[in-house]
């Protein structure tokens, strides 16, 4: 979301964001990273910290807001996106983030993420990935693997897990990326985009659990593998990867993706690429690339999905208030209470 | 038509009566609802006193001639105050068999009932559950009946405007209300006014409408069917400006006024579920109030954006019935910890379960009270006449705004869709319930530094402030977890938590020195006997004890519009009363709160039928107490049942 100010917001350091309360989670814990990635880019965005609000639920991603010296509040499992529509509608002027997690967001929470995405609702919402329940000590959730076993799934989960991403766009959002907690300057890059977009931005984060889930992500976020097996998607770019992108994705005639060989002997040219096109009205090559990986073990996409302008939720709002006040005239209480069938008893002489 | 000596009548004499009660009932589709609506208007802007009860079933249109899709509109109207609707009508207009079968019963022994003769057809009589035609088979020799053949006078009466058969037979509810507004001799003015109007876009059908109700009026006037005309003379109201209200709309119109007087943007999310929807139906409305309603995609949704909007400095208000306040506990829990102002309206109906939806009961309250895990207390304010539900709105909105509070707003399905004349208020009248936010910080730390503590309260109110996004150097978080006392930092400390859970309960306490106490009717000031009631049995409580003081017996009365905290006052004047009695449409939620909190005697007086109590059953109960009670407070005699005139008010 962009807010437009009049006056420039006061210089800030990473200090001035950083609240006064100790951190609380576990030692190692990906948060840490996500959470110095926000601390260092809020000052570089030039707003405010009174007009900042984190908004979360509950887990380990929901502590997040007691960390940032903004406005915020800790509410209830799987409703931080209700109350942030509520927020977000009656002040426009506030940059409004939801920070949540697979549990909270996709659980409990599935049904207010789906319509705050679908109503376009001017919200930053970042979902922390771990793939497992932190916070109640390690159950398994809606994006963990078939088969893990978990402490409530000890013959192994029998659930499909969802794909964040394919979600949040047959949700109808208009906004869509994916980051990770191993590298600063993408969330960073990625959390600036989804600042600025106006409307509901939904950024899913790979988190590492290092106590319950340690590791889930580190076959393709690793710094030894994340150059072959991350995906990087740049607007307009032809879609490559590997090292000295090697390799990229093509469709085929029948509309498939698929990861080929690129240059080279063997490899297609360059001009067969697939070019990435954030802002391609239909969300269908942004499903079709969400689709690429099962799983983080094989070559995922990361980065901007989807980036499309469409009129958020709140400013349609407030344009039928505008609407109704200049043709009705603003509200006046007395012709309120005297626009039934009225009738006057007078005074007896 | 004409007397068996061949020739007309003269013109029927006019008789004077004090009050009447009349029951339209139909098919769904017949229109029963908008006869019953416009009748009333009639009669308001004639200016009897009136009280009307819908009652519609919750299909939204059953198969036609079923007994299930009977749907009925009792409009009770009278030259005198009146509270209640009517126990009983004395009139039933039936437009077919199904609407005759489930509403005869009602009606007492020489009660009048007129019959649309045309649909009385074998199929229609045996779809209703007769065996035999009711008409001709005798049954009904304890009523005086009317047969008008409305259908056929209808079609001719519509011949000129060239619509089909099938569409003009609809304007049969006008024919209908045309018969009866001439037997009350009521104005025919607003009634053509008001169809010109709804149907302008559609000027065939509000023809056929028009000429409809001209053709009944007129039928009436010279069919020679009816003995005599009869004529209710207007009541004597206090001067002043008047418009006939149902509690919905003045719940509406009570919050869009309170948000105005205290100074906060109105928000409302919420869900519909009946009989609340028409309240999110009016607030959406009245955008150039700058109210913004939000259809949520639950009920969770509607309560959670209402309290997202308070955070950020608005009213958030969130409307609902059973089922919805049942799915907001956890939300309403989040709200007593984060002490926000929030409004949740419980529309009541019956349950459990889904229950009853378009009937009516009281059940909630318990729920109100304790319907939440923990120690979680929220103000209670109950509507007790559909007009009143302005004034409960906004006294509801004060509490929550001054105390940052979730408040709930009790009313149910009889006072949403009923209806009466209220005398309106002048704006300038209305109090000021506004409320500071908090601009500077309210703590000098140690080192010298200001600081913006969230959680230090206002010492007389125990209110913590009210600091909204947008204002800086009061940046803060708050959240559910418990918090400790004064800096809202999250505290698992076990004497914070004593400390903050009965900081929480005091607050809600505190309220009872800043409401009214109680104010006992007791005329002859030595009653034994009280009447405590709450919500809708207002009017037949209050019609009751008038009855039985009426006849000589002596009794007090109290009216609850505040449930928790009670006024202060409250115990002391129940210590007084030898006898109790506690009339509730539930199993006995208050009498339970009142013999808990003062340990007295009180006892219940039930009614779980989805319909209001009628006066003469509280009336009963109060006279066999009385007696009971010996002394002499019971009246000397009973008085003569007059089953001619089902009931009376005063």
């Amino acid at each position: 979301m962009t807010i437009e100010t009049d006056v420039a917001a006061p210089a800030t350091t990473r200090k001035d964001w950083t609240s006064d309360q100790d951190v609380r989670w576990c030692p190692g814990c990906g948060d840490y990273s996500i959470l110095a990635a926000v601390q260092l880019l809020m000052p570089e965005l030039g707003v405010r910290r009174e007009n900042t609000v984190f908004i979360s639920g509950i887990g380990c991603a929901a502590r997040f807001p007691y960390y940032m010296n903004t406005y915020g509040m800790h509410s209830i499992h799987g409703r931080a996106p209700a109350l942030a529509t509520g927020l977000a509608v009656t002040r426009p002027d506030l940059d409004v983030f939801v920070v949540t997690g697979d549990g909270d967001a996709l659980s409990i929470g599935g049904n207010h993420l789906m319509h705050a995405l679908r109503r376009n609702v001017n919200l930053t919402i970042l979902l922390f990935n771990n793939q497992i329940y932190g916070l109640t000590k390690g159950q398994y959730s809606p994006t963990s693997e078939m088969g893990k076993v978990t402490k409530s799934t000890p013959f192994g989960s029998l659930d499909t897990p969802f794909n964040p991403i394919s979600l949040a766009l047959g949700a109808e959002a208009g906004f869509v990326a994916r980051t990770h907690d191993m590298d600063r300057k993408h969330m960073m890059g990625v959390f600036r985009r989804a600042h600025a977009h106006r409307g509901a931005a939904f950024v899913e984060v790979y988190q590492n659990c290092n106590v319950f889930n340690d590791g889930a992500f580190e076959k393709i976020t690793s710094r030894a593998s994340r150059d072959e097996m991350l995906i990087q998607l740049e607007h307009g770019k032809p879609i490559r990867f590997g090292v000295d992108g090697h390799r990229g994705v093509v469709m085929d005639d029948q509309g498939r993706l698929k990861l080929v060989e690129v240059g080279g002997e063997n490899g297609v040219p360059e001009e067969a690429l697939v070019v990435h096109d954030e802002a391609r009205p239909d969300p269908g090559l942004a499903f079709a690339l969400s689709r690429l990986s099962l799983g983080p073990y094989e070559p995922t996409p990361v980065g901007i999905f989807r980036a499309v302008d469409r009129p958020d939720y709140g400013s349609l709002v407030d344009a039928q208030l505008l609407d109704a006040k200049a043709r009705k005239g603003p509200g006046d209480l007395t012709n309120l209470l005297r626009s039934g069938m009225t009738w006057t008893v007078e005074k007896t002489p | 038509m004409t007397s068996s000596t061949g020739t007309p009548r003269q013109v029927r004499k006019v008789v004077e009566i004090d009050q009447v009660v009349i029951r339209f009932a139909g098919d769904s589709g017949d229109g029963m609802q908008v006869t019953g609506d416009r009748f009333t208007n009639e009669s308001a802007i004639f200016g009897n006193d009136l009280s009307t009860l819908p009652n519609f079933p919750a299909e939204i249109r059953a198969p036609a001639g079923t007994l299930a899709g009977v749907s009925a509109f009792q409009v009770h109207i009278s030259d005198h105050e009146i509270l209640t609707p009517g126990d009983a009508p004395n009139v039933l207009v039936a437009m077919n068999p199904a609407a005759l079968k489930v509403n005869a019963d009602d009606l007492p022994a020489g009660g009048t009932i007129v019959v649309n003769a045309d649909a009385f057809d074998e199929r229609a009589i045996e779809k209703a559950g007769y065996s035999a035609n009711p008409l001709t088979d005798g049954s009904l020799h304890r009523y005086k009946v009317y047969e008008v053949p409305m259908t056929s006078l209808t079609l001719e009466a519509c011949k000129p405007t060239g619509a089909k058969p099938r569409d003009a037979e609809r304007s049969k509810n006008f024919f209908a209300l045309g018969v009866i507004s001439w037997l009350y001799q009521r104005p025919t003015e607003t009634t053509i006014r008001w169809i010109a109007e709804r149907f302008g876009r559609n000027p065939v059908v509000a023809e056929a409408n028009t000429l409809a109700y001209k053709a009944g009026y007129h039928f009436g006037e010279t069919a020679e069917l009816f003995e005599s005309a009869y004529e209710i003379h207007a009541a004597t109201h206090e001067p002043g400006t008047y418009t006939n209200i149902t509690g919905n709309s003045a719940l509406a119109w009570g919050l869009i006024a309170a948000a105005r007087l205290g100074n906060v943007p109105l928000f409302l999310g919420s869900y519909p579920i009946t009989p609340a929807s028409d309240i999110l139906h009016e607030l959406s409305k009245h955008k150039n109030f700058g109210v913004r309603t939000l259809q949520a995609e639950d009920e969770i949704a509607g309560i959670g954006a209402a309290l997202g909007a308070a955070f950020g400095g608005a009213l958030g208000v969130t409307t609902t019935s059973g089922p919805g306040i049942d799915l907001k506990s956890e939300t309403v829990g989040l709200a007593v910890s984060m002490e926000l102002p929030l409004l949740i309206v419980d529309i009541q109906r019956g349950g459990p379960s889904t229950g009853l939806p378009t009937k009516t009961e009281q059940s909630d309250l318990l729920h109100a009270m304790f319907g939440r895990h923990g120690e979680a207390p929220v103000p209670i304010v109950a509507a007790m006449t559909p007009a009143h539900c302005f004034d409960a709105a906004i006294e509801a909105v004060r509490i929550a705004l001054k105390y940052r509070t979730p408040v709930f707003l009790l009313s149910d399905g009889y006072l949403a869709n009923g209806s009466e004349p209220w005398r309106l208020p002048s704006v300038e009248d209305l109090p000021d319930i506004s409320t500071q936010l908090a601009t500077e910080p309210n703590v000098t730390l140690p080192n010298g530094e200001a600081a913006f503590w969230p959680y230090v309260r206002d010492p007389e109110t125990l209110a913590r402030p009210w600091a909204i996004p947008g204002t800086p150097g009061l940046e803060h978080r708050i959240g559910g977890l418990e918090k400790q006392d004064r800096t809202g930092n999250v505290s698992y400390e076990p004497e914070n938590h004593d400390r903050m859970v009965r900081l929480r309960a005091a607050k809600i306490a505190g309220i009872a020195k800043d409401i009214p106490p109680v104010e006992v009717d007791d005329p002859t000031g030595d009653a034994r006997l009280l009447l405590l009631g709450w919500g809708s049995t207002y009017a037949a409580i209050t019609a009751g004890v008038r009855r039985v003081r009426r006849a000589g017996g002596t009794v007090a009365q109290v009216h609850l519009v505040h449930l928790n905290p009670f006024p202060a006052n409250l115990g002391q004047v129940l210590r007084r009363y030898g006898r109790i009695l506690v009339p509730e449409a539930n199993l006995g939620q208050l009498v339970k709160l009142v013999r808990a909190d003062f340990l007295v005697d009180a006892r219940s007086i039930t009614n779980v039928r989805g319909t209001p109590f009628r006066v003469g059953e509280i009336e009963a109960d109060i006279l066999d107490e009385l007696r009971a009670l010996g002394g002499r407070q019971a009246p000397a005699a009973s008085p003569p049942a007059n089953e001619m005139v089902a009931s009376r008010d005063r």
